[in-house]
């Protein structure tokens, strides 16, 4: 197809992100390994929302047991990350398998409640069972996983622990990416947008419409879960705030800032929220007015996203020469 | 065996807490039911409502009568932002996808809550309660502000009011029409556009009346939009989207769960209301007393 | 290859089908016609598991499907068109198609190969045998009234059905384009050896091409036969034809 499809946009990125530290600053090694990690949790949830057309309002609980669960098996048992991470990804999946198997029972806008009440009901329990929470003051001092062998290497030797987790996450976002990537070009991901452009039809060339939901589902769950893992370590700590709704939100905001159904639109839309969020924070403590203003002009004027926006812009150049 | 007293005051706040949330949740599930839009901003109406009587209060002074004056201005300024809100921007959302109307509403709770905040700031400010209702009664050894025992009385009241509007006016048919098949609408001639911004500015008005009215009994603080919200959204999934006594069912089920489910199980009584929610998704999507969409 | 028997369903108490049998042969075109609500749509709901029927039994090839789910009927050979225009409208026409066979050849559940090849020649010879081959890159909404129509069989012929069920498949047509679908139709069936069964409003198109008649009439069949039969029955004459001349 045209030049732009064929550069590899995915490379080059992680190209660049493996160079912030190079810059030497210890806030943007801190505001990118924000974006790498909600870059991920948002391309898992848009693999529901653009590709099989399910409105999840309770994406953050999967990102939440990840979370709690790397997060508990690192500082209380001490469990090498290398194991705990993974972990926390599997127990976000076997939730998402558990409660997607409601869920997908059902259509809609009550769809996206019970997912609701079912992160409801994950931050209940994050918030109030303390023995093993926290509670409600979370978890601080997740430690860093053991990256001294990073200070071995050629290069990165005088770098600091946060920017040595940075590139280890750098490496593994981009791993989960390039998974979720062959997924969405598979036969399966070809599948889940027939469910998304019209269930009743996918039926009829004999989708099993709850399975490939529920499936879907669970490898969201998985990757939400691998994100919030690594999102617990970077923030320093684990907090009932990770499965409350407004993070739910937040995620979706991000999807539909960047554009739906466009692979790279969640990261775009990570990263352009996170920047600005930085940037007008510094100015104004009213960032949810401006976050509020921003997704009202996005719903009316651009509903296809930044990506989108850019798409049909390009699509517009290639009619008319 | 606990003492009967301290169920009949534990079951009697709960009752008092459901009247509230029947009155925020009837309006969130009559927007529903007519115009098929889950909106979260109905809590920030709710604190707006509030704040705007706290205003008004501070304008009139707190006199005889004045008070009731106070929450009816609060509730009909939010009543016109409702209709504002509608006419202006919801309307053009309503051949999309639901998830554009979800987070249109979202994007109104963040901006709201922020209005609110430099209008009134940060603190937390409260109304007394109206003269007259000061006092309280002894009951079987259990002390009721007047002000709780007028909101129990109100909270029916107003349930029988919204009843008689729904089954004995042309409006109320309508509605109702509206609620149980769209595709009627165009049938019986109605004029859609204004029976939606008319539903909407109703809806908005009874959250705003209830903000108003819970000043007396609460402090107003930032946060009480979306702390009231999610309640109101229990309640109405509980009873079913878009039934009237489904609302009612719901509020009184979802008052009496949270103040017995302290008793039983103190740490998870949020759990347990979640937990219920989930439940009656599960086994009956549309709620106690909802019917099934079309 | 398809019998139905007795089938019955109620919607709030009114009977929208309300026994009805029929029976196609293998390599038949059928056709039911009656006036509108007669109950046309609703019984292809129940032979294809939309709705589950309140009684009665739909055998497929002699295989019992009532009240299997709408996949599992359509694995098991039965392809079907709708009325309205269904197709997945944000995919391109080739995607469309490409689809049904990844689903009909189960291959569905690989989640790690690639797709863009897959199946590619298949779908293109069914693109071919519609004419849509031209289109195959274009946005399905994109496409003309008449285009989405030959997509919507293209997907049908796609699961490889044995029989096909056409729900007015030339509704919202000018004469022209009606004419060529119907012979798209009747040549691809004849190619494929398709069991054709279809419902039409166009009498014309109806006695052209259809072996067999159905009428339908307030959910019951009221006539069944050669379309001469059919055309010289004087009930059927009085409430279907008489009413619309």
């Amino acid at each position: 197809m045209s030049l732009a499809r064929r550069v590899p946009w995915g490379g080059l990125a992680v190209l660049a992100a493996l160079a912030v530290p190079a810059l030497g600053s210890r806030f943007y090694t801190f505001v990118a390994t924000d974006v790498a990690i909600l870059a991920l949790f948002a391309t898992s949830l848009n693999l529901l929302l653009g590709y099989t057309g399910l409105v999840s309002f309770g994406h953050a609980a999967y990102f939440a047991l990840g979370a709690y669960t790397c997060g508990i098996l690192m500082k209380k048992a001490a469990v090498p990350f290398l194991a705990a991470w993974p972990a926390g990804g599997l127990l976000a999946a076997l939730f998402a398998l558990a409660f997607g198997f409601f869920c997908v029972r059902l259509t809609k806008i009550y769809f996206a409640m019970l997912t609701l009440a079912f992160a409801q009901i994950v931050w209940a329990i994050c918030f109030k069972w303390n023995d093993v929470t926290g509670g409600e003051q979370g978890l601080p001092e997740i430690p860093y996983p053991d990256l001294g062998w990073m200070e071995r290497l050629p290069w990165l030797g005088d770098l600091r622990t946060s920017d040595h987790f940075y590139l280890l996450t750098v490496v593994l976002v981009a791993l989960c990416l390039g998974v979720l990537r062959r997924i969405v070009d598979s036969p399966f991901g070809r599948l889940l947008t027939t469910i998304r452009e019209n269930p009743e039809r996918a039926e009829f060339i004999g989708v099993h419409v709850r399975r490939y939901e529920l499936i879907a589902f669970v490898i969201a769950g998985l990757f939400a879960g691998l994100a919030g893992g690594l999102f617990g370590i970077f923030n320093r700590g684990v907090f009932p705030d990770f499965a409350y709704w407004p993070k739910s939100s937040e995620v979706l905001i991000m999807t539909l800032l960047g554009g739906m159904g466009y692979f790279w639109g969640p990261a775009v839309g990570a990263l352009v929220l996170l920047v600005l969020n930085q940037q007008i924070t510094s100015y104004t403590e009213y960032w949810p007015f401006v976050l509020g203003s921003i997704l009202i002009v996005l719903l009316f004027a651009f509903p296809g996203g930044l990506v989108g926006a850019l798409d049909s812009a390009r699509l517009r150049l290639l009619r008319k020469p | 065996m606990p003492d009967p007293a301290f169920l009949f005051a534990q079951s009697l706040s709960g009752l008092t807490a459901a009247m509230f949330l029947f009155l925020i949740a009837s309006g969130l599930s009559l927007i529903f039911g007519v115009l098929r839009v889950l909106n979260f901003a109905h809590g920030s109406f709710y604190m707006l409502g509030a704040y705007l009587a706290w205003q008004v209060v501070q304008w009139v002074g707190t006199g005889p009568g004045r008070f009731w004056w106070a929450a009816l201005g609060a509730a009909v300024g939010i009543a016109l932002l409702g209709g504002l809100v509608e006419r202006l921007l919801l309307r053009h959302l309503y051949g999309r996808a639901e998830l554009y109307q979800l987070l249109f509403t979202y994007a109104l709770v963040l901006i709201l809550s922020d209005a609110a905040k430099v209008l009134w700031g940060t603190g937390q400010l409260s109304v007394s309660r109206p003269p007259g209702l000061t006092g309280a009664v002894r009951v079987f050894g259990t002390t009721i502000p007047y002000y709780n025992l007028f909101i129990l009385l109100l909270g029916p009241a107003i349930a029988l009011v919204f009843w008689l509007v729904l089954h004995r006016t042309r409006a109320g048919r309508f509605i109702r029409a509206a609620a149980l098949d769209r595709e009627m609408l165009g049938a019986l001639g109605i004029n859609v556009d204004r029976l939606y911004t008319g539903v909407f500015v109703l809806g908005s008005f009874l959250a705003g009346l209830g903000g108003a009215l819970v000043t007396p009994v609460k402090t107003i603080v930032p946060g009480m939009d979306v702390e009231i919200i999610v309640e109101a959204f229990i309640v109405v999934v509980i009873g079913g989207l878009g039934s009237f006594w489904g609302t009612f069912l719901g509020a009184l089920i979802y008052g009496q769960v949270l103040s017995f489910g302290i008793l039983i199980i103190p740490r998870f009584s949020i759990f347990s209301v979640f937990a219920l929610m989930a439940v009656v998704l599960i086994l009956r999507p549309w709620g106690l007393l909802g019917r099934p969409l079309r | 290859m398809l019998a139905v028997h007795d089938v019955r369903k109620a919607f709030d108490g009114f009977l929208a089908v309300a026994g009805v049998s029929l029976q196609v042969a293998r390599g038949e075109t059928a056709a039911i016609i009656g006036p509108n609500g007669a109950g046309k749509t609703t019984l292809f709901n129940l032979i294809t598991g939309h709705l589950k029927p309140d009684a009665g039994r739909v055998r497929l090839e002699g295989r019992d499907i009532t009240g299997l789910p709408p996949h599992e009927i359509c694995r098991l050979g039965l392809g079907r068109s709708f009325q309205r225009t269904n197709i997945f409208p944000r995919l391109t026409v080739f995607q469309n198609v490409q689809a049904a066979f990844i689903s009909h050849r189960g291959r569905g559940l690989s989640l790690f190969s690639r797709v863009d090849r897959l199946y590619r020649d298949e779908t293109e010879a069914v693109l071919a045998s519609v004419g849509l081959l031209p289109k195959a890159g274009e946005i399905g909404a994109f496409l003309s009234h008449g285009n989405q129509k030959q997509l919507e069989l293209a997907i049908a012929l796609a699961s490889e059905p044995n029989l096909l069920l056409l729900d007015e498949p030339t509704a919202g047509m000018s004469a022209a384009e009606t004419r060529e679908t119907i012979q798209l139709i009747s040549r691809v069936a004849h190619d494929r050896g398709l069991t054709l069964l279809f419902t039409e409003h166009d009498m014309e198109v109806v006695f052209s091409i259809a072996r067999k008649i159905v009428v339908l009439h307030q959910g019951r069949v009221i006539a069944e036969g050669t379309p001469a039969e059919v055309r010289g029955d004087p009930e059927v004459r009085r409430v279907y034809l008489g009413e619309r001349r």
